[in-house]
């Protein structure tokens, strides 16, 4: 970032700052002129609308933090002192508490967008991976975040979330008393997960750093999924993403206030609005919608795995839930070998692309099923039964699909450069 | 893309959507609320009624802990009405310069009075079932006004293989049907000023209003501010929709 060339700055100021610490520069170079490819859709929007959430997460935050206080006995009157009490505290409230939401769709979007694109093949690997470490970090963020306001669902989800890490062979149980910081849920727990709740986001931004850094290393993927091959195939980020960008943010945003400001509770859960109370267990612990389909993983493994013919039991139940819950994360971490296909967009592979979009569904329906109680039907079929289908399908996607894909599927004949797919797509669309 | 993506929408909703729910929970019947919809307001006479419903009834066994007097203005009193309200109740204030706890009259900035010590005592009193607090009642409850409306009027005789213990009764919309409140309201029981009609549904609806409120006192401001942050959003939205256009005019 110190060496190479610089530009002169007309304004004095600017230019005196930049001649010692070439912010200004790096700006223009990275923001400005940075090359981007021309041909970009609206999803390409989403890394953005990220961003912008992730700001907006941390500054209201910060400003809840100031009114809330992390204790068993005063957590819960703390936040409704917020809604009640302080200034625009409800407007706080309902954004932040919205916003995790529309965080996770942006996200969930903008991941979508790279598996659909092919954007984590090479030379994109490590930008990939870099983002689902965010995924992660947002996930265990948001966890924790359900918790503060101690309400029977932040205190029963922390229960079965918790919980799970004592499946770990050996030091499962000294994990999960680390993290209550006791030998059961109560203060020590709550004061931890505060703590680490308002230091996580400022790791998620380290690590969206590192994650544009990345990007702008390698340059953006597009929907054609070719490299730029010269100055016809890309425009200056500013002002052509940069207007795009805002545009679709504001539309986002419109969307974001209707929730905000006409159904704040409408992604919450009406249990959370009831104190925390170890004695009573709700009739159905469901975490937040984003984390259903995962939640549905976990559940999916109603069986202990063993030797056959012998009482002899390798993988509880509860661990296989466990494995293949963060396996099925973990199955994204290495997407990048899994999928060595030489052709990136799903526009030139119809049969890649099939197989993807009955994942999205399946993905959907594994988020249904975990909103739904185990001994519940579905078209006359057990709700178990459809968990540990999607489940299957999941992991078929990623370990057999994918990988037979790369051999057997042709795909179309890519187009020679960006400017020509921006040509052919005009053509068809006259 | 964007066709294959609503084929996939219509394919997960239609599921999501028509067969969530169910169990043995009976929905309660649709009310139009004067406070649903984009500019719902709260009806300050319902506010009032309701607030008298719950004061004369439901208070002698649920607590309203998240509310003060001072909220009360929300209501349409005046400070000196509300001074008034807040001076009828009593409150253990303390310690005094002897080190003692003394009683004395509710000012507005005091809370409203429990009606029992602490859980336990409520619970004791109550057959050992305790009576929630009702500040969040309707947000802590699924389609909150119109369950709790219909759990007021939806006391039924039991059917003839319901096995009820002493202090239970039978309703309908009561998951499972026993609850342990006894019906709370009948017809004639609170007088109202206003020429309402003195009848159970009304009542109901009154006090469904109040506990609105007071589980959300910020609604109105709320939908307000929401409505001048939607159109900025959708002027700045359609001026950077010009915008961008134009600057992308030479592209395309
Ligand atoms: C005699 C005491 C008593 C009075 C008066 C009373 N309740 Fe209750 N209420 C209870 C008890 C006890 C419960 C707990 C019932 C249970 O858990 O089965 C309860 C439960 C409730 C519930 C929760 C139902 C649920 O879904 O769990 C609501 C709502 C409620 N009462 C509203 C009211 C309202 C409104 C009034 C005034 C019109 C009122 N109650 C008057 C004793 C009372
Ligand atoms: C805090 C959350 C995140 C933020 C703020 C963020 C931000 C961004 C930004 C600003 C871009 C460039 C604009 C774009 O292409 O959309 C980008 C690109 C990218 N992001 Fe993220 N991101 C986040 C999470 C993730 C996650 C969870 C993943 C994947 C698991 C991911 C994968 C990618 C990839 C592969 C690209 C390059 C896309 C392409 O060029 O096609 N990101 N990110």
């Amino acid at each position: 970032m110190g060496s190479g060339e610089r530009i002169e700055f007309d304004n004095k100021v600017v230019n005196w700052i930049d001649e010692r610490l070439p912010l200004f520069t790096l700006m223009q170079k990275e923001y400005g002129v940075f090359p981007t490819p021309r041909n970009f859709n609206y999803f390409w929007n989403f890394g953005a609308i990220a961003m912008f959430m992730l700001i907006a997460m941390i500054v209201t935050g910060i400003f809840l933090a100031m009114n809330y206080t992390p204790h068993v006995d005063m957590a819960f009157d703390s936040v409704e002192r917020i809604d009640r009490d302080v200034n625009w505290g409800w407007m706080l409230r309902d954004i932040h508490m919205n916003g995790a939401s529309f965080f996770f769709i942006a996200v969930y979007v903008h991941i979508f967008r790279g598996m659909y694109y092919g954007s984590y093949k090479k030379p994109r690997e490590l930008l990939w991976i870099l983002g689902v470490v965010i995924f992660l970090l947002m996930m265990a963020t948001a966890f924790m975040g359900y918790v503060l306001p101690w309400g029977q669902m932040s205190y029963w989800g922390a229960t079965v979330i918790t919980n799970l890490f004592s499946a770990i062979p050996f030091v499962g149980d000294s994990i999960v008393t680390l993290l209550w910081g006791g030998f059961a849920i109560d203060n020590p727990t709550l004061n931890r997960f505060f703590a680490l709740h308002y230091l996580m986001p400022f790791v998620i931004l380290a690590v969206v750093f590192l994650h544009v850094w990345a990007l702008h290393i390698c340059g953006s993927n597009n929907p054609s999924g070719i490299e730029p091959k010269g100055k016809q195939d890309t425009l200056p980020f500013h002002p052509y993403y940069t207007m795009k960008d805002t545009f679709g943010l504001l539309v986002f945003l419109v969307v974001f206030c209707v929730f905000v400001f006409y159904a704040p509770d409408y992604l919450g859960h009406p249990d959370n609005y009831k104190e925390a109370n170890s004695l009573v267990t709700p009739a159905h612990i469901v975490p937040e919608w984003y984390f259903l389909p995962f939640y549905a993983i976990l559940r999916a493994i109603t069986f202990d795995i063993g030797i056959p013919f012998t009482d002899i039991t390798i993988i509880s139940a509860k661990l296989g839930g466990v494995i293949s819950m963060f396996g099925s994360i973990g199955l994204l971490l290495i997407l990048p070998w899994l999928d060595t296909h030489p052709i990136r967009s799903c526009r030139y592979r119809p049969k890649y692309k099939f197989f993807l979009l009955v994942f999205l569904v399946v993905f959907c329906m594994l988020g249904y099923v975990g909103s739904q109680s185990a001994d519940a039907m579905f078209f006359g079929l057990p709700m178990t039964l459809v968990g540990i289908l999607c489940t299957t399908y999941y992991y078929g996607f990623f370990l057999v699909i994918i990988p037979w894909l790369n051999n057997t599927e042709k795909g179309r004949d890519l187009p020679k450069s960006i400017h020509d797919a921006v040509l052919q797509a005009e053509r068809e669309k006259a | 893309m964007i066709r294959s993506l609503l084929l996939i929408a219509v394919l997960v909703l239609v599921p999501v959507t028509g067969f969530a729910g169910g169990g043995e929970t009976v929905p309660p019947p649709h009310h139009h609320w004067h406070f649903s919809g984009v500019n719902g307001t709260y009806d300050k006479a319902a506010l009032q009624r309701g607030y008298k419903v719950y004061r004369e009834v439901c208070a002698s066994c649920h607590s309203m802990k998240q509310l003060s007097f001072r909220n009360l203005t929300d209501l349409g009193y005046d400070d000196s009405q509300v001074k008034a309200i807040a001076g009828e109740y009593s409150v253990v204030d303390g310690p005094n310069e002897e080190g003692k706890m003394f009683e004395r009259p509710a000012r507005p900035s005091d809370a409203f009075p429990s009606p029992f010590e602490n859980d336990k005592a409520a619970a004791y009193a109550n057959g050992g079932a305790l009576p929630p607090d009702l500040s969040l009642i309707i947000k802590a409850r699924h389609h909150g006004p119109d369950y709790i409306h219909a759990i007021l009027t939806g006391y039924k005789d039991a059917p003839h293989d319901a096995h009820l213990l002493e202090g239970q009764y039978w309703n309908k919309y009561m998951p499972g049907h026993v609850i342990a409140m006894a019906p709370p309201l009948s017809d004639g029981q609170v007088a109202y000023e206003d020429g309402s009609p003195d009848t159970l549904d009304q009542y109901a609806s009154d006090v469904v209003e109040f506990l609105t409120w007071a589980g959300d006192p910020y609604m109105e401001t709320r939908k307000r501010t929401g409505m001048k942050a939607i159109i900025f959003l959708l002027v700045f939205a359609g001026v950077m929709y010009g915008v961008k256009r134009k600057i992308w005019s030479d592209v395309h």
